[in-house]
């Protein structure tokens, strides 16, 4: 648990390393390069590497229309203009053709930190689970993130993976099982479940073992893929548990915290608190003063299992 | 090819007009005028410029023609049926429930289309990537695409024209249908789109201004493209809103409305088809 590594850094060495593997990968940036790590594939395979310049839709676009060749696009940029700006493309070229495009977006959430508000989406996950036959990854740190990466690359058609700019603890091993669509559970427990995703996969751990020294017995699922949802973990974290927080780095309008609520209230209601960004616009600040002014951190964790319990 | 042969392309994009109208009837809503304008251009792509086999619609190595103006699909759903993609009646179904000929294109429904498009602009970027994949694969095919001027005013045409220039993706060959005309009138009355030629030029973009319903001057337009290396190709190709049908010429109201009966079998019988 001690080093820090940012999942966008774990991007990066994953593009270098399919790049070897992978001569269809093509790679493609909005003039971030140096900041979604996209940089070292571009002087690693500068014949397969495409930059749009700052113009996301059109990043969008090409990337659909270099798919339609034959090839796997990973198209990346910040978070907030992939999902955002470009929302209707990623909706109309990519998603309605099932086009085999990667969109990579680095700087998601709050842990953007100094560049503020702006720069801050809590908005993607929301966005991009709408969009019929579309992935969603949100990997909780680096080794994960690389796992889950393959995966995303191995598999056909749209997908968009969720990346960060802060350096966040790795818990996982380099080989650990982790499947698409699959939620992971890291901590057994009784009496509530915390489903988290992102760099609050760490937070509910460490709000577990807070909990416990309460008597407080909390369950963790790391639910990596927001799309398609593994029903059947939450399921039976429902009938088992009772209760579940939810715990994201995003906007509880629309997330992780919707798609559990809606799955559970139409299959198996129970007592549901999320944690996230609570409909507000960031600022600019320190990721960590960041997470702390706007409740997304372990101790909000802590605060709404015992709420719940 | 048989380019210097007129009348065998006249007689085609004849044909592609009186599909158009009928299935625009049939279905009571579409976009005949843009359609219509189009059809020369269509014609002269599918029948006389791409390499393509309607056998075999995947093809390697085939040429790519994306409809950027998705609107304007019954012309491309009538030229695909006349070039042997389907039985051209089978777009009768046109925007009917159920139908793979949707209002508005979908590759996964209709072979021969390369690209579902509708969205304006995004057509236009998606055939500049798919040249991109085109100097990756190194297979010397082509890319074309058709554009309405009224699309010209979404910012991502000018997104994807810059990179276009910088790429020198000298496989691409865009078209212009400058009819003049869009939903809310003439274009430059709108939001002014003129002069076309000098914004691509200054884009890196080689230019072409022609006669869009002149059969020799396309297909010459379409042979200066193919030598140019180095840059990509635009035909601004000046054409006329709803051309062939007297009552629809020049008329902004015939961007997406559908004949009645009368309209429609006076239409055709403009057209000399059959009703």
């Amino acid at each position: 648990m001690a080093d820090k590594i940012a999942t966008r850094a774990a991007y990066g060495e994953f593009l270098v390393e399919e790049g070897a593997r992978n001569p269809d990968l093509i790679v493609m940036d909005a003039d971030l390069s140096g900041s979604t790590k996209t940089k070292d594939f571009a002087k690693k395979y500068p014949d397969r590497f495409f930059n749009a310049g700052i113009a996301e839709q059109n990043l969008m676009g090409m990337a659909t229309g270099i798919a339609l060749s034959g090839k796997t696009v990973c198209a990346s940029t910040f978070a907030m203009f992939a999902s955002g700006r470009a929302f209707e493309i990623i909706r109309n070229s990519i998603g309605y053709t099932g086009a085999n495009v990667k969109v990579c977006a680095t700087h998601a959430g709050i842990t953007v930190g100094e560049d503020g508000a702006s720069h801050q989406t809590f908005e993607d996950l929301a966005l991009m689970r709408t969009i019929p036959g579309m992935t969603v990854v949100s990997p909780c740190d680096a080794a994960s993130a690389k796992i889950l990466l393959k995966q995303v690359v191995d598999m056909k058609g749209p997908a968009y993976v969720r990346l960060g700019r802060a350096g966040v603890p790795v818990f996982y091993d380099g080989d650990a099982e982790l499947t698409l669509g699959k939620g992971n559970q890291l901590r057994e427990g009784r009496d509530v479940t915390v489903i988290a995703n992102g760099i609050m996969v760490a937070s509910a751990m460490d709000a577990a073992s807070q909990l416990a020294e309460e008597g407080i017995d909390v369950r963790v699922i790391d639910m990596h893929t927001i799309k398609p949802l593994d029903t059947d973990i939450i399921r039976k974290a429902a009938e088992e548990t009772g209760k579940i927080v939810t715990a994201e780095e995003h906007s509880v309008i629309g997330g992780l915290g919707s798609a559990v609520a809606e799955f559970t209230s139409r299959e198996c209601p129970v007592k549901i608190a999320m944690v996230g960004q609570q409909d507000v616009y960031g600022e600019s600040g320190k990721p960590d003063e960041l997470r702390d002014k706007y409740g997304m951190t372990a101790r909000d964790i802590v605060a709404a299992v015992r709420a719940l319990y | 090819m048989k380019r210097e042969n007129r009348e065998y392309y006249e007689n085609i994009a004849a044909r592609v007009r009186v599909d158009v109208i009928r299935a625009v009837y049939h279905a009571g809503s579409g976009h005949p005028g843009g359609s219509l304008s189009a059809a020369d251009i269509l014609t002269a792509l599918y029948f006389g410029e791409m390499n393509i086999d309607p056998e075999n619609p995947e093809m390697e190595g085939r040429d790519r023609f994306v409809l950027s103006k998705g609107h304007a699909v019954p012309a491309q759903y009538a030229a695909l049926g006349e070039r042997g993609y389907y039985p051209v009646e089978d777009m009768m179904s046109l925007r009917k429930l159920g139908s793979p000929f949707q209002g508005h294109g979908n590759m996964l429904k209709v072979p021969g289309v390369e690209m579902s498009t509708g969205s304006l602009g995004q057509g236009f970027s998606v055939a500049t990537g798919m040249a991109i994949g085109n100097k990756v694969n190194a297979d010397g095919s082509r890319v074309y695409v058709l554009l309405g001027d009224g699309e010209l005013q979404e910012g991502i045409v000018w997104e994807a024209a810059m990179a276009a220039g910088h790429y020198k993706l000298d496989d691409l060959c865009a078209v212009v249908d400058w009819n003049g005309l869009q939903i809310d009138g003439e274009n430059d009355s709108v939001m002014t789109v003129t002069p076309i030629a000098e914004k691509f030029r200054a884009f890196g973009w080689h230019t072409a201004e022609i006669d869009g319903h002149d059969f020799d001057q396309i297909f010459a337009a379409l042979d200066e493209a193919r030598e140019v290396k180095g840059q990509p190709s635009v035909i601004i190709a000046k054409t006329v809103k709803g051309k062939g049908v007297s009552f629809m010429e020049n008329q902004a109201g015939w961007h997406g409305k559908a004949p009645d009966e009368e309209q429609a079998k006076k239409a055709v019988e403009e057209l000399g088809g059959e009703w």
